[in-house]
């Protein structure tokens, strides 16, 4: 049945517009699975979730469920969450120590922290002469294909062949070494919470809401006029309002047409950035001593050059959106065709003031916490989309905005002059989607 | 000292303080708060103050002016259908009265949530910070406790609980 109407995928994808279908077929969900997620480079985590022995977290890479561990030895790995005996799953709990080893709670198998069978109850007189046994590679948990770690970050691939994360991740590597550039310390810490939202939508619909530059203004005009209205009172008030505010009623006061203004910059496999418009350099006493810091531990030339860096979001195609400015990113995780759980991280800068760390804090709760301000917009926006995709009053999807504006060299794609709202970052995702599920054989 | 009537005041004081989310009565919801009152839900049960920790919300006055005024506004889309709540508040349990009046109590609630045609269920505990005023009581602090708190939110809330 699959393959009847499945028959050319790549008909369903030109340069400008996409067939609904890509949104809405459970079919096309499964081979995205298969050729996407299950394969290419997928967040996991931070490996400060997990720092000591025997810490671990479960992740969910495409349908697999999977457990991110820190071994005896220090390394972080990642497993299928599953035990080979009868299939079991191995960890229970969202995150947790299991010990020195991990244990299935049904037959009491054990194994090693890198998924090496460890143990077997009575395992001379219920094993002998069989095939069953240390020797036996089918007896250990699976290990994911590939994990690497950038600054930090782990990412594993469940298939053995593939670029390099590095390879993978190209330019967009800036999303780690921007976040982990502005501590201190050269290094983040996760802020141990996770908010965990899911959306009504397909997954692809949440990535390419991360860089339309358009929609902030429509969409977010509420929160943004009552967040201005507040940030005026307070500052007749006191003098000056939190910075918080500013963020917020930045999507009211950066009117539809300066948007334009910023860029994106769209890159292999998917990957894009959009520039920053944040203002995170006011001239307030917190600011400054955080300045002062930076450039005690970097000097003055390369402070400048770190906090120069323009970014608001860098989102790495086909799971996460990193804020690095502001610490925080969303993993998505596809659940189904229509339903995309998204998990909400904060970082906090090592060796960074206590106010640095509170400002994005304040963010990621107005932002990214279960009760936004900003986020049930898009979510509301999002699931209606979803649904207004199963109607026959149309087969297309288009990115038409700016199409054949953008300017392309060396692989990149970036958005002309005042062509910042081009949908050219639905354009590359869609592009490299298509070449994605086109490799499939 | 805790007495049926103080008991009784408490008591209706926290369903008045219900009843307001129910008729989305924002403004009048408010200012039941002290000039420094706090709505606090947090992100995990064993936070022990709002400030400084990831939390769902922690919102000062100025914040819950934002977000009246961004329910408010027409173009508030996630607002926009039909939504309402119910909350039955109960198990109010004074916890301490001091001189001044200032009682701190604790409760459970129950909200049923409709949107569109989906409903909701949340359940968790209050905790009231109360100071004694001319009128009654106002809320220095609203500490709410979700029981589902730590799980996924299938969607997001949009007001106060």
């Amino acid at each position: 049945m699959l393959q009847e109407h499945i028959t050319d995928l790549s008909k369903y994808v030109e340069p400008d517009r996409v067939r609904r279908e890509v949104y809405t077929d459970p079919a096309i969900f499964e081979l995205e699975m298969q050729r996407i997620h299950e394969r290419v480079w997928i967040y996991c985590g931070h490996e400060s979730q997990v720092p000591k022995a025997g810490d671990y977290c479960q992740v969910q890479l495409g349908r697999q469920p999977m457990i991110m561990v820190r071994g005896a030895d220090g390394k972080v790995g990642v497993l299928y969450n599953r035990c080979p005996h009868r299939g079991n799953m191995i960890a229970g709990d969202r995150s947790g120590n299991t010990g020195e080893f991990f244990r299935c709670s049904y037959h009491a198998w054990t194994f090693q922290h890198d998924g090496r069978l460890r143990s077997i109850p009575m395992m001379e007189s219920g094993y002998a002469g069989t095939r069953w046994g240390k020797g036996n590679p089918d007896c250990s948990m699976k290990q994911a294909a590939r994990v690497e770690n950038y600054r930090g970050f782990v990412f594993a691939s469940l298939a053995g062949e593939g670029p390099s994360l590095r390879d993978f991740l190209g330019k967009a590597i800036v999303a780690f070494d921007d976040m982990c550039d502005r501590a201190p310390e050269g290094e983040v810490e996760v802020v141990p919470n996770c908010f965990r939202v899911i959306q009504h939508s397909n997954w692809k619909i949440f990535l390419e809401n991360q860089l339309d530059a358009l929609h902030p203004s429509v969409v977010h005009q509420s929160t943004g006029r009552a967040a201005h209205e507040v940030e005026k009172d307070i500052e007749k008030k006191t003098g000056h309002a939190p910075l918080s505010y500013h963020m917020l009623s930045a999507f009211a006061t950066v009117t539809i047409d300066k948007w334009d203004n910023f860029q994106t910059l769209n890159y292999p496999y998917g990957h894009c950035i959009l520039t920053g418009y944040m203002g995170l350099r006011p001239k307030d006493p917190d600011t400054l001593a955080y300045e002062e810091t930076l450039a005690k531990a970097y000097g003055k030339q390369r402070m400048e050059e770190i906090l120069a860096v323009n970014i608001h979001h860098v989102l790495i195609y086909p799971g996460l959106s990193v804020q690095s400015p502001l610490q925080q990113l969303r993993a998505v995780r596809p659940l189904g065709v229509d339903r995309t759980l998204t998990e909400i991280w904060h970082f906090r800068l090592k060796g960074a003031p206590e106010a640095i760390y509170r400002r994005s804090l304040a963010y990621y709760n107005l932002v990214n916490s279960p009760a936004t301000l900003i986020n049930a917009d898009d979510l509301e926006n999002f699931w209606k989309c979803h649904q207004g995709l199963a109607s026959d009053g149309g087969d297309w999807v288009s990115f038409g905005r700016h199409h054949g504006r953008d300017i392309e060299k060396d692989g990149v794609v970036e958005t002309a002059p005042n062509c910042g709202t081009s949908e050219a970052p639905m354009r590359g995702q869609m592009k490299a989607w298509a070449q994605y599920m086109g490799n499939g054989k | 000292m805790n007495s049926p009537e103080l008991q009784h005041a408490v008591e209706q004081f926290l369903y008045q303080q219900a009843e307001l989310l129910d008729t989305k009565q924002w403004q009048p919801w408010i200012d039941l708060f002290t000039d420094d009152g706090v709505y606090w839900m947090p992100a995990d049960p064993a936070h022990q103050h709002w400030d400084g920790v990831p939390a769902i919300f922690a919102e000062d006055k100025n914040l819950m002016n934002v977000r009246m005024k961004r329910v408010l506004h027409p173009d508030a889309w996630s607002q926009r259908p039909l939504w309402g709540t119910n909350h039955v508040v109960s198990n109010v349990v004074i916890e301490k009265v001091s001189a001044n009046g200032d009682v701190q109590v604790r409760s459970r609630f129950h909200m049923m949530e409709l949107r569109r045609d989906d409903v909701r269920h949340f359940a968790g505990a209050y905790r009231h910070e109360l100071t004694k005023v001319p009128q009654g009581y106002r809320i220095k602090l609203q500490r709410v406790d979700m029981t589902n708190a730590q799980a996924a939110y299938d969607y997001v809330l949009q007001v106060w609980v």
